[in-house]
């Protein structure tokens, strides 16, 4: 079964993102939320970077310290981590289930490949000159390239994540990521990438709206599309 | 290692297993509740205490009783290595080996208090590991001391019981589950760096737990207990996770 139909008739553009990938969508976008959130904080009680840099308590999750303190007589690291090791089970599951769904379906193969240089090259030299259009339901080549660059980053900041959760029971892991002390830093940077790719993604979402109807109804579609001179 | 002592071991870490996978059944039903970003909450809370058993639990499954934390060179031990406790060392307990017992107390057979020349003179082995904190701050130590588990076994403690609890000088208190506590690298530390445990350290012992955060090694033992009763501990009832291995 199609999961992305291209072009339904000619020239009309279509999205279409099935119930299983809307889900799976929005439930990483909360535990991808929740683990940030819960990871700032975390990150603040003793930062792994060499250098004077912390997040803003208030962007960071893991509820009220008043009330941590009131509550608990704690300043706020336990519900920090009880978030994070909490959605990172939700988080886990889902990427695992949206990868095996990914390929099955052939979402993967579909719409991510394929990917080659000078497609990449081509597409990246006409959006820095504001010249790459975006169609519904097919994605450029720096898109492609930007989602598999997500998924790579989420997948490296899980697994060294799980090597500082379990120095020992997975210790060849930790090891693998250059150590504890590396492993934490390997955690941070992920993240980064992680918060780098959504300022792109939202901000996109945000000038082509559809985007994101497509991904909350299931489905978008644009009057025959005109291709600019020059594109293709 | 030691396949006589760790004996009753599989048959914990079974039943361990069986509710692991049971438990795996309700995850899918937890996740769709884990969203609100109010955490404070009761409904949340909840929420978030059972995904800490559930970690427990993962934990426990995932948890090697032979399985070994990694050891360092000596160059690697950091010699000056950082006090905490939530006091100032000065004012740390002071426990003195004239008046010092360690009160044994729970499922075992014989409770006759231990002095520290008695604990001193028992087996001893050295370890250079590395001290996780929950904060994320870690170090590396060198610690020598006898394995719990030759204790255990001298007193006649029950091995298949679930839990090993601890009473401190200071207040604090803590548990472990008992194939931790015969893990072969779970120490009590008379010494750190070669000499005798440093009061702030926790003298005449620590029990040392390299597979476990800092936390969840105590300082200033003064009962030690064994029981099916889950303890608690002093973070963990703070909202720390209760496993907390590495």
């Amino acid at each position: 079964m199609s999961v992305t139909t291209r072009e339904s008739r000619p020239g009309l553009a279509l999205q279409l993102h099935p119930l299983s990938r809307r889900i799976m969508h929005w439930v990483n976008a909360l535990a991808i939320f929740v683990m940030i959130g819960s990871g700032w904080r975390i990150y603040d009680y003793y930062p792994a970077l060499p250098v004077d840099f912390g997040f803003p308590y208030y962007l960071t999750l893991g509820g009220d310290l008043s009330v941590s303190e009131a509550i608990n007589n704690e300043d706020g690291l336990a519900n920090a981590l009880a978030w994070h090791f909490g959605a990172m089970w939700v988080l886990e599951l889902n990427l695992l289930a949206y990868l095996i769904a990914g390929v099955a379906s052939g979402h993967f193969r579909r719409d991510f490949l394929p990917l080659t240089p000078s497609a990449f090259a081509r597409d990246f030299l006409a959006a820095l000159r504001f010249r790459l259009e975006h169609r519904l339901g097919e994605y450029n080549a720096v898109q492609k390239l930007f989602y598999w660059g997500v998924l790579a980053a989420i997948v490296v900041t899980i697994l060294s994540g799980l090597s500082i959760w379990k120095p020992v029971q997975l210790k060849e892991l930790t090891w693998l990521f250059g150590g504890y002390e590396f492993a934490r830093v390997v955690h941070f940077f992920g993240m980064t990438a992680i918060v780098g790719f959504l300022v792109v993604h939202i901000a996109l979402t945000l000038l082509v709206p559809k985007t994101l109807a497509a991904m909350i109804v299931g489905r978008a579609s644009s009057a025959p599309h005109r291709r600019s001179e020059g594109e293709r | 290692m030691t396949g006589s002592v760790l004996g009753p071991k599989p048959i914990v870490t079974g039943i361990e297993r069986r509710l692991f996978l049971r438990q795996a059944l309700s995850l899918g039903a937890l996740t769709l509740l884990t969203g609100c970003d109010i955490s404070d909450q009761d409904a949340v809370q909840s929420v978030l205490k059972l995904m800490s058993r559930w970690n427990d639990r993962a934990q426990a499954f995932l948890f090697g009783g032979h399985r070994l934390a990694p050891t360092y060179a000596e160059s690697e031990v950091v010699r000056d290595f950082r006090y905490n406790a939530y006091f100032p060392a000065d004012q740390a307990p002071k426990l003195t080996q004239s008046d010092y017992r360690l009160e044994l107390s729970g499922l075992i057979a014989d409770k006759r208090p231990w002095t520290v020349d008695a604990l001193y003179a028992l087996p001893q082995e050295s370890q250079i590991t590395r001290h996780v904190c929950v904060e994320g701050w870690s170090m590396i130590g060198k610690w020598s001391g006898t394995p719990l588990r030759v204790l255990l076994q001298r007193v006649g403690a029950d091995l298949t019981a679930k839990y090993v609890g601890f009473q401190c000088a200071d207040g604090y208190y803590g548990s472990i589950d008992m194939p931790t506590a015969l893990h072969p690298q779970t120490i009590m530390a008379f010494k750190f760096a070669d000499e005798i445990l440093p009061q702030k350290f926790g003298y005449p012992f620590k029990v040392r737990i390299p597979t476990k955060l800092g936390f969840k090694n105590p300082k200033w033992v003064t009962t030690l207990y064994v029981t099916n009763r889950m303890p608690g501990g002093f973070w963990e009832d703070r909202g720390y996770n209760w496993f907390s291995g590495s």
